[in-house]
């Protein structure tokens, strides 16, 4: 029986997720052994001809071309999946949302007219179906193993929705905003980093997106007790995830906020 | 029959190395990440000599106290129940091959002994064991009692409750209430550190007999006991009434104060994480991805999750106040349909460890105030 054919693209990133893929060391083989890696440029020169049967995404959607290219990715692929902040959010680039580009593309381009790019850089979910979205930036390399495993055995991937506490706990940490006063985006965010700021005493930067139920208000009115301006809570919400709708509407309400009193 | 005897700091040494002699693990208090955890002590050198910890709601600090108390705080972070039920278990693995289906070796349950054990904590073993060992006739969780049956519980009362501490309104403190083996009372007397140590088991009796240079304590040595114990009974950081609690709380189903708490919870799930007694479990199966090597975890849940109550499609609690309500519900009321006690034993680490500092005794007052049991909204069950 021939194995299910795996691709993998990649639009505007840095390439640390699908530098998760090739780090999965010992289990890179196992998956090999599963899946055909049918077209993964990074890992190997062979190409084959779609259609996939699992298509892994990394990043996000800032030109006209990209803009493009995903559909006909689309069209090639039977399970899409997003992986990665940029994809699953926009990523960093998104920055840019709030901003001129063509400012940018004037002040560090000297021939910006050759440039063809997009206002905005936006996730893949809002272009096309995505069948499943791993966050992380950059994932989780034994997440990413474990999407692939639920793929080839025809279950949900087992991920958690839940906050980055429940992971902080289980780990054993003491909550650096109670026992130090350092503020930590863990009670808004999505698991799947095994809270791993907290345990080096600082507070999680949102890595992983919002989770299932972030109640961004509450979280901002203590940061504030903490002593962090709604300007510094704009920069908290605008991170790698700035684009997911929970932080984006958060920092937009802090960003007003700041405006209104002359922050 | 319980012995008492009296010593200075080296007779706590002796104790924790006697319980090393014995094949324990002694787990205890230490300072790590500015807050006290529990885990590996080897003698009197690594507990928290001198440090006290400031407990508010949503807040903690770790002080010199000035001293040389050796137990001058409270409830560490995280409780017992790490060791007893570990946030994350493999309950079996194995491999399938030609030959058939084989498990992989459990491991042996660890031996320990925890020294340090407040009152309040050492009810909440109690509750525990009700949940996990003597479930309503129902077989034992995987795992539980074979570590807690080798458990050696050293107590200390506490003669300064913390801020956020209410064991007297749950009667579980600050005298330690029975299930300890050995049971310390730290005193300042006469300008030294004195240890009043009791047996609280035959086994307890053992230890202590098998010890040399402990010493008879004085009668002014039990007065001062007694008299330290009796004033920390009366400087609790809060009171929780219980009276009529549960009636009051499954009544009020539809309170809209539920509401008000939903917009100040950050369903983080702090609260039932570190709670000693929060007994939820998740459990994950792995396969790996050759389908030959399967897994089987138990990991710590909380009904703060939208994954905990899904069900059918989709979670029976959207909403955040239903999911707080769930938790204080269950901690106060429906335990004793369950277990014929509450769930809760005042140690305050929810109301410490809150983000937010939600305070489990204030929102169960909020509800007595408001109680909306006669009203029409009141009738009826749970929304
Ligand atoms: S340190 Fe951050 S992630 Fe950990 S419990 Fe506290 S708020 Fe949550
Ligand atoms: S509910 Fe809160 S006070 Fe009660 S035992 Fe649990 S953590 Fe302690
Ligand atoms: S309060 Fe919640 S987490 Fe705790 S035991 Fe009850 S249902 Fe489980
Ligand atoms: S009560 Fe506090 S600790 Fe518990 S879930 Fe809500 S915000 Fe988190």
């Amino acid at each position: 029986m021939a194995l299910p054919k795996l691709a993998v693209y990649k639009f505007a990133s840095c390439d640390g997720c699908q530098l998760s893929i090739l780090d999965v060391e010992d289990h890179l083989l196992d998956i090999a052994s599963v899946v055909h890696i049918a077209n993964f440029p990074e890992a190997s020169r062979e190409v084959v001809e779609g259609p996939y049967d699992l298509t892994l995404v990394e990043g996000s959607i800032t030109t006209p071309h990209d803009a493009e290219r995903i559909h006909e990715i689309r069209r090639q692929s039977k399970y899409l999946v997003t992986i990665g902040a940029c994809a699953t959010a926009g990523g960093i680039q998104a920055l840019r949302n709030w901003k001129d580009t063509d400012l940018f593309a004037s002040t560090v381009y000297a021939n910006p007219e050759y440039l063809d790019t997009l206002h905005t850089s936006t996730p893949i979910k809002n272009h096309v179906e995505v069948n499943f979205e791993l966050r992380g930036c950059p994932v989780d390399k034994m997440a990413l193993v474990e999407v692939v495993a639920a793929f080839v055995q025809g279950r949900r991937p087992n991920i958690p929705e839940y906050s980055v506490c429940v992971e902080c706990k289980r780990k054993g940490t003491p909550c650096v905003m109670v026992s130090h006063g350092t503020p930590c985006l863990g009670p808004v965010t999505q698991a799947g980093c095994g809270a791993l700021c907290p345990s080096y005493n600082r507070g999680c930067y949102g890595c992983f997106g919002p989770m299932e139920s972030p109640n961004t208000d509450m979280l901002a009115a203590a940061w504030q007790r903490l002593g962090v301006s709604h300007r510094g809570l704009v920069d908290a919400f605008r991170g790698f995830n700035a684009y997911a709708e929970p932080f984006r509407i958060a920092s937009d309400h802090h960003e007003a906020l700041a405006v209104a009193q002359g922050e | 029959m319980s012995e008492m005897y009296v010593s200075g700091q080296s007779g706590i040494g002796r104790l924790i190395q006697a319980l090393a002699e014995r094949g324990h693990r002694v787990i205890g208090p230490v300072v790590r990440n500015k807050a006290l955890v529990y885990d590996e002590i080897n003698g009197v050198e690594d507990l928290p000599k001198g440090w006290t910890d400031l407990q508010e709601p949503g807040r903690y600090r770790l002080e010199q106290r000035g001293d040389e108390k050796l137990f001058g705080y409270v409830v560490g972070s995280a409780s017992w129940k790490q060791f007893l039920n570990p946030p994350e278990t493999v309950l079996w693995s194995g491999t399938i091959n030609p030959e058939g289906f084989m498990t992989d070796p459990a491991p042996e349950p660890p031996k320990y002994a925890f020294f340090g054990v407040r009152p309040c904590e050492v009810a909440a073993l109690g509750v525990l064991d009700k949940v996990y060992a003597t479930s309503n006739g129902l077989p034992s969780m995987a795992g539980y009692s074979a570590i807690r049956e080798q458990a050696f519980i050293v107590a200390v009362n506490c003669v300064e409750p913390g801020g956020n501490c209410f064991c007297v309104s749950m009667d579980t403190g600050p005298t330690a209430r029975g299930g300890h083996d050995i049971v310390i009372t730290e005193i300042a007397h006469n300008g030294n550190m004195r240890y009043l140590i009791e047996s609280g088991t035959a086994a307890g009796a053992e230890v202590l007999d098998g010890m040399a240079n402990l010493e008879e304590p004085t009668k002014s040595e039990i007065e001062a006991r007694d008299y330290f114990l009796t004033e920390a009974a009366a400087a609790m950081g809060r009171t929780l009434e219980v009276d009529g609690l549960p009636e009051l709380l499954k009544g009020n189903a539809r309170n809209p104060r539920w509401d008000s708490i939903a917009d100040r919870c950050l369903a983080c799930a702090n609260c039932t994480m570190v709670c000693p007694t929060c007994f939820c479990n998740t459990v994950d199966d792995n396969l790996s991805l050759d389908g030959t090597h399967a897994t089987r975890t138990r990991k710590w849940d909380s009904c703060f999750t939208l994954g905990f109550s899904y069900m059918h499609g989709r979670p029976m609690r959207e909403g955040i106040g239903a999911r707080y309500r769930q938790w204080i519900t269950h901690k106060l009321a429906t335990w004793v349909d369950q277990f014929e006690e509450m769930g809760c034993v005042g140690c305050g680490r929810c109301i410490t460890w809150c983000p937010v500092g939600i305070d489990i005794t204030q929102e169960a007052a909020a509800i007595r105030r408001a109680d909306l049991r006669d009203t029409p909204i009141g009738i009826g069950g749970f929304v």
